[in-house]
């Protein structure tokens, strides 16, 4: 976890959406009703440039290779679906696909439930070292992790732990541990104190108090960290390449290499393997945008 | 059901600020209690101890006998009833009113009915599935009463119960709290700013001032003999009148002014020749008439205000503005002539030097289970 992930959180937050001052609008002057039309101009010109090429990938899919190169820009000729077929099944797309599953599930779940338990403290009880132990979690995120690839590969190498996938979980549950405590802290101690009195003065245990008073009021923050540990770590290409040799513990990223060859490569079938790669995360973004929007407001707001 | 007693009770927190001073306090079986102060004089620490959510530093905080002094909250028997009211968001009514009974592995059937019988008892029927964001905030306040209630404890801690409450509901909410208190008969400890709030419900009250306790009595005792100028300022709706006095040849006058007051009935015998003093007056207490009269102050009627029956009239007298309320339709006129009159029954004395009331009857004046702060009017009487 970088400063990029930190910017991209500021990103997700600016493009939330914004109440719109529609009451009393037209009696406004001139220049107050041109802002939000040039700022609806912006914002759908970046949605343009972002959503393009992933537009070309997904026509390109549809199209071969000689198609390609002869118009890049084109539309399909027919609905071709063959490239799929190549990718899952003669490039072994499948078995990519279920490794980056379960690599990318265990390690976010065993980063959130770290994470969960590790900021608690931090957030809610004031203890002799707090600040010490918050800025260990800080110095994570200052770091880059792949900084320190040569001691994680000799340590891996010394657990016996190399082209593992579970030694790959370990260290890519570790990458997300920082940035998730410092998010879930901070919601934490966004919560009210008297929530958790009310439940002490019932009689209610300190894991009973974090279990079923916390823990369902910072919902909205675990979708927000489960977002922002998986969607690096499905995309990650550098761990698995040192880490895993075996073919078929592959993930999905080391998979689409080997449609890069070294004289040629073939667009449509990559185009069709990032399509691929692609599907889950929009679908998860699509379902999850309002608890992460509310995740990310209620928590870094405070 | 429980008495809460107190015995040298004191908080002081880590930077040096001590919220709750040494304080001796013994609450009845099934008394509604209020604790009154401005902010910061310790109230909410000490219903905070009380419930266990802060550690006493030093003294022992009795519950029905047996000491709670380091039991943790959880253990004492107490229900709370927030300023917020602490519902959990993410439960519905009957959840939320039935955690406690959750915690006390109450099975789920019969808890669920407990919190439907409990709800039911404050009109929240219709409401049981509702998240307490759909709910308003006389609603909230029920359920967490309801929270509290059902749980059946020895002693109800309220920590502001009406604050968050419109005027109006207010009111209503002041009167149901009282009979639910007197249906239930459990000893209730509730912490209040309002004085007017303190005088309608409590059986009995406390009025405390940084960390002490200035007074305790029934909030009849507190409202017509304030043991010193802070209580006697503080109770009331309209502040009392303290005019500043001395007192005359061989202690049978007050002279304000070049004007000579008869001594109030409270202190008669009790003041030496010279001494400073403040007669206080409450302007509910206090006459005014049109025409001179033996012992009146004469000064210009200042300022009127309608209080509805009746209406508050500021005369000022020399430097001094006196206030006094008169019934409707008995309003003088702004800027005539004016003669005021502190009725000699219910007038009392305060001494300069301490700010005590001056008194020649210390059985009344000091409640029953006084704290030493509150039982100075005894030294008061005895000098």
């Amino acid at each position: 976890m970088t400063t990029a992930d930190l910017s991209r959180v500021h990103d997700v937050a600016r493009s939330a959406p914004r109440p719109d001052n529609s009451p009393g609008q037209s009696q406004k002057p001139a220049r107050d009703r041109v802002a939000p039309i040039a700022i609806g101009l912006l914002l759908w010109g970046y949605a343009a440039v972002a959503l393009g090429p992933l537009l070309l990938m997904l026509v390109g899919s549809l199209r071969e290779s000689r198609d390609i190169f002869d118009d890049p820009l084109g539309l399909p000729t027919s609905l071709d679906v063959s490239n799929y077929r190549t990718v899952w099944a003669d490039a072994s797309f499948s078995t990519f696909f279920l490794n980056s599953v379960i690599v990318t599930v265990s390690a976010v779940a065993l980063g959130t439930v770290v994470s969960l338990l590790a900021a608690y403290p931090l957030g809610r009880y004031q203890f002799r070292g707090a600040g010490l132990l918050s800025a260990y979690f800080i110095a994570g995120m200052m770091l880059p992790i792949r900084l320190g690839i040569v001691p994680i590969f000799y340590l891996l190498a010394s657990l016996g732990l190399v082209d593992s996938r579970f030694g790959l979980v370990l260290v890519y549950a570790a990458s997300g541990i920082p940035f998730s405590v410092f998010v879930l802290s901070a919601f934490y101690r966004g919560l009210p104190a008297e929530l958790e009195e009310a439940a002490r003065i019932d009689g209610a245990s300190e894991f009973r108090i974090f279990r079923t008073v916390m823990l369902p009021l910072v919902r909205p923050a675990i979708a927000t960290v489960v977002l922002f540990q998986l969607v690096p770590l499905w995309n990650d290409f550098f761990f698995p390449l040192v880490l895993l040799r075996s073919t078929e513990k592959a993930t999905i990223p080391i998979g689409l290499t080997q449609f890069f060859g070294q004289f040629q490569t073939d667009w449509a079938v990559l185009f069709a393997g990032l399509v691929v790669a692609t599907v889950p995360l929009v679908l998860l973004f699509l379902v999850a945008t309002k608890q992460i929007i509310a995740g990310l407001t209620a928590g870094m707001g405070k | 059901m429980a008495s809460i007693e107190m015995r040298g009770l004191t908080k002081a927190y880590a930077g040096g600020v001590v919220a709750v001073n040494s304080l001796d306090l013994t609450i009845a079986d099934g008394e509604f209690f209020a604790l009154l102060g401005p902010s910061g004089c310790g109230k909410t620490t000490l219903l905070r101890t009380i419930a266990g959510l802060e550690q006493a530093t030093e003294g022992s905080l009795l519950l029905n006998g047996r000491d709670v002094t380091t039991a943790p909250p959880g253990k004492r028997d107490v229900a709370m009833v927030f300023q917020d009211y602490a519902l959990f968001p993410h439960m519905n009514v009957n959840e939320n009113i039935a955690y406690p009974l959750r915690i006390q592995k109450v099975p789920s059937a019969e808890r669920r009915a407990k919190a439907e019988e409990t709800g039911a008892g404050l009109g929240l029927s219709e409401l049981m599935e509702r998240r307490p964001g759909q709910l308003s905030g006389g609603q909230q306040q029920r359920v967490a009463l309801a929270r509290a209630i059902a749980y059946r404890p020895q002693v109800f801690l309220f920590d502001e119960p009406l604050s968050n409450l419109d005027a109006r509901l207010r009111l209503e909410a002041r009167t149901f709290l009282k009979r639910l208190q007197k249906d239930l008969g459990v000893t209730t400890v509730f912490v209040t700013h309002d004085q007017a709030e303190a005088l309608a419900m409590a059986d009995r009250m406390a009025v405390m001032e940084s960390g002490h306790i200035r007074q305790i009595g029934t909030p009849s005792e507190v409202f017509h003999r304030p043991v010193n100028v802070f209580v006697a300022n503080f109770i009331g709706s309209t502040p009392m009148n303290l005019i500043p006095a001395r007192v005359g040849p061989a202690g049978e006058s007050l002279v304000v002014a070049s004007t000579s007051l008869p001594v109030p009935t409270s202190a008669v015998g009790q003041l030496a020749e010279d001494e400073d003093v403040l007669l206080g007056s409450r302007p509910e207490y206090t006459d005014v008439s049109c025409s001179e009269g033996p012992g009146a102050l004469r000064g210009t009627v200042a300022v009127l205000e309608n209080l509805g029956a009746t209406a508050l009239v500021s005369v000022e007298t020399g430097d001094l503005s006196v206030q006094a309320v008169v019934p409707e339709g008995e309003e003088p006129a702004i800027g005539a002539e004016a003669w005021v009159l502190p009725q000699r029954q219910r007038a009392l004395v305060y001494r300069v030097t301490d700010g005590l009331l001056v008194s020649r009857a210390p059985d009344e004046s000091a409640g029953a289970g006084a704290a030493p702060d509150a039982g100075s009017a005894t030294e008061v009487a005895s000098a």
